[in-house]
């Protein structure tokens, strides 16, 4: 039997302070104006985002080219809403593009795209291949004796990929404590739980036998998320990896946990009103 | 054509702190005096292709130039998304460095053989694919290869092909090289198919038939200009792979004739592998016999065609 991590359990309960409400409003904004999006990969995303984005990452919007910046990778493309709130909440782009959302002119895709939208560090929207990309972008830096970090994010669904654990195996392989994997671990992927489709318990073994240091969270606890990122690498000479337990939909009561909320088109007049409810007006 | 890449990838990373030789799991003793001389360039990463070809990617992006080697349908077909997007999306100077394009590893059967390697290449925007005839081209086309912007995909013949191939041409990525004066036929060929031609336009001479060899060794970008003057004054152009017939040389020949010439197009012979995965094994030159493609093979189709041309296609563009 499977223990329940108390993590989990926290980020079931845990509530959301107003910044976070705030994010979600932008996540939320974008896909009213498109008619279109995947808002639980978004939503269970955004605390692990926004503290990248608020207190971890090195970065400068102004300067989103410096060679010695952090990378961050959003493997799990799909959950780009999220990305695209805080990069816009940070001044990488104005926030207006927000509402052009997969508009014909829009730099704003349904998946995120290097060179289209600032801050972007790849392209991705195929599952599993930002952990390879974060490998070379680690090694680069071992090798040329930068001090940038690299970060990248994936879904729990997305390391059903063989060539998430190739990657886990050449980060450990390189001892690349510059790397850090971040996963959200919602238990939910597009058909349904992960239990059901692939079961990937247990997973803190799993990143721990492949040659990483592992930390678990809350993925919804800012200041958890703030003290276990703050102290990266976990271990000297070990990747990182972050398990972030969270809920797919947090924030919106209607779409926690649920998969039919993974991908949205239109939303409907009374799911608007409940949005409103549980994120407040905008 | 191999050892000679290889030992160039060598000499490139002696000039070039850029360049780096990732193998996943190649033969004992691969580029070892590199291994010895740049040790951190000289990375071995695992039976992993997708992962070792978004691992480039990421080196890519951070300036440096990756040279991927392994064996040619484990570089393409394994890893295709990650090429494509990885790669080709990104625009990034990745080398893919493919060990035994076509037939060469014929004895290890239909996983090994590289038969539509080109036609996925060449459909990946960005992409450049290029299939050097000889060692000597080799080493003239992988200094090409330093300062080229986007991925390029070389398709290494087995080594030990007889050098054809003529310091006096040089070799520009993109450029075909004219090895004889069109005459009546114009064969194009491209990779090892070019030593082949050569014997079949001395056995078509023999029987009063003058040859005209267009070597493309670059199959994307093509060389459209060399392929339209080449053609003036034929009544065949022949092209010939080591391919199945689909995306290849002969296709993309025959979408720039038609592109470029709209009608009045030349009379086309497209010698290739069949479409069907190879079920015998033996050698590449068995199974390109068994195919047809043959010097000997290769002369009596060209004569057959220039036969039926005769009767039913007109001369083209005579100048
Ligand atoms: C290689 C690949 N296969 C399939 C998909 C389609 N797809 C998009 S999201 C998704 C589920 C991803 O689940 P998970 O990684 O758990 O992320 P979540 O949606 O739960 O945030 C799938 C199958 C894809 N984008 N890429």
């Amino acid at each position: 039997m499977i223990q329940i991590s108390p993590h989990a359990e926290s980020a079931l309960t845990c509530t959301l302070d107003e910044r976070s409400l705030y994010l979600r409003r932008l996540v939320l904004g974008s896909v009213r104006s498109a008619g279109r999006g995947h808002v639980g990969p978004a939503l269970s995303l955004i605390e692990m985002v926004r503290v990248l984005y608020d207190d971890v990452l090195r970065i400068d919007p102004k300067n989103p080219r410096d060679p010695n910046r952090d990378r961050a990778i959003l493997s799990k493309g799909h959950g780009c809403l999220a990305l695209y709130a805080l990069l816009a909440d940070r001044g990488f782009f104005p926030l207006s593009e927000l509402d052009g959302f997969c508009g014909p002119d829009s730099i704003l895709g349904g998946h995120p795209e290097y060179g289209m939208v600032p801050g972007v560090e790849a392209s991705t929207g195929a599952l599993g291949h930002g952990l390879s990309i974060g490998v070379g972008l680690a090694l680069a830096a071992r090798m040329r004796e930068r001090s940038y970090r690299t970060f990248v994010l994936l879904g729990d669904g997305e390391i059903n990929e063989g060539s998430v654990w190739e990657a886990a195996m050449g980060a450990a392989k390189h001892g690349l404590d510059n790397l850090v994997a971040l996963i959200d671990y919602n238990k939910l992927q597009s058909y349904g739980p992960t239990d059901y489709v692939l079961p990937l318990e247990p997973l803190a073994d799993k990143w721990r036998s492949f040659g990483f240091a592992v930390q678990e969270v809350n993925g919804h606890d800012v200041s958890a998320l703030r003290t276990v990122l703050k102290q990266v690498p976990a271990v000297a000479g070990k990747p990182t990896a972050v398990i972030c337990h969270t809920v797919k939909g947090k924030g919106l009561p209607a779409a926690e946990s649920n998969a039919d909320w993974h991908h949205k088109n239109k939303l409907t007049d009374s799911e608007l009103d409940a949005i409103r409810v549980a994120v407040g007006d905008f | 054509m191999r050892n000679t890449a290889m030992n160039m990838v060598h000499k490139l990373a002696a000039r070039d702190e850029r360049v780096l030789y990732i193998g996943s799991d190649p033969g004992a003793g691969t580029l070892r005096a590199m291994s010895k001389e740049f040790p951190k360039r000289h990375l071995i990463e695992g039976i992993s292709e997708a992962h070792i070809i978004g691992m480039s990617a990421g080196l890519a992006m951070e300036g440096f130039v990756p040279y991927v080697n392994t064996i040619a349908t484990f570089l393409t077909r394994r890893c295709y998304e990650q090429v494509a997007v990885d790669l080709c999306l990104h625009n990034l100077p990745v080398r893919l460095i493919a060990n035994g394009g076509g037939l060469v590893y014929a004895p290890l059967g239909p996983t090994h053989q590289a038969i539509e390697d080109i036609a996925i290449m060449r459909a990946l925007p960005n992409m450049t694919v290029i299939c050097p005839c000889d060692a000597d081209e080799a080493a003239r086309m992988m200094e090409r290869t330093l300062d080229w912007k986007g991925p390029i995909y070389i398709r290494l013949g087995k080594g030990g092909d007889a050098v054809v191939s003529k310091a006096e041409h040089g070799f520009e990525i993109g450029k075909a090289i004219l090895m004889r004066s069109p005459g009546d036929v114009l064969m194009v060929t491209t990779g090892i198919m070019l030593q082949r031609a050569l014997t079949a336009a001395d056995l078509l001479a023999a029987q009063g038939i003058r040859s005209g060899i267009l070597h493309m060794h670059t199959v994307k970008p093509l060389d459209t200009e060399a392929l339209l003057q080449a053609i003036r004054g034929t009544r065949l152009v022949a092209t010939l792979e080591e391919h199945v017939p689909s995306g290849g040389l002969g296709s993309a020949v025959a979408e720039t004739l038609i592109d470029k010439l709209g009608s009045g197009l030349p009379a086309m012979l497209r010698l290739s592998l069949p479409d069907r995965f190879m079920h015998n094994y033996g050698s590449q030159d068995s199974l390109l016999k068994k195919h047809g493609l043959s010097a000997n093979a290769i002369a009596t189709s060209i004569e057959h065609a220039l036969a039926a041309s005769r009767t039913s296609a007109p001369q083209l563009h005579s100048t």
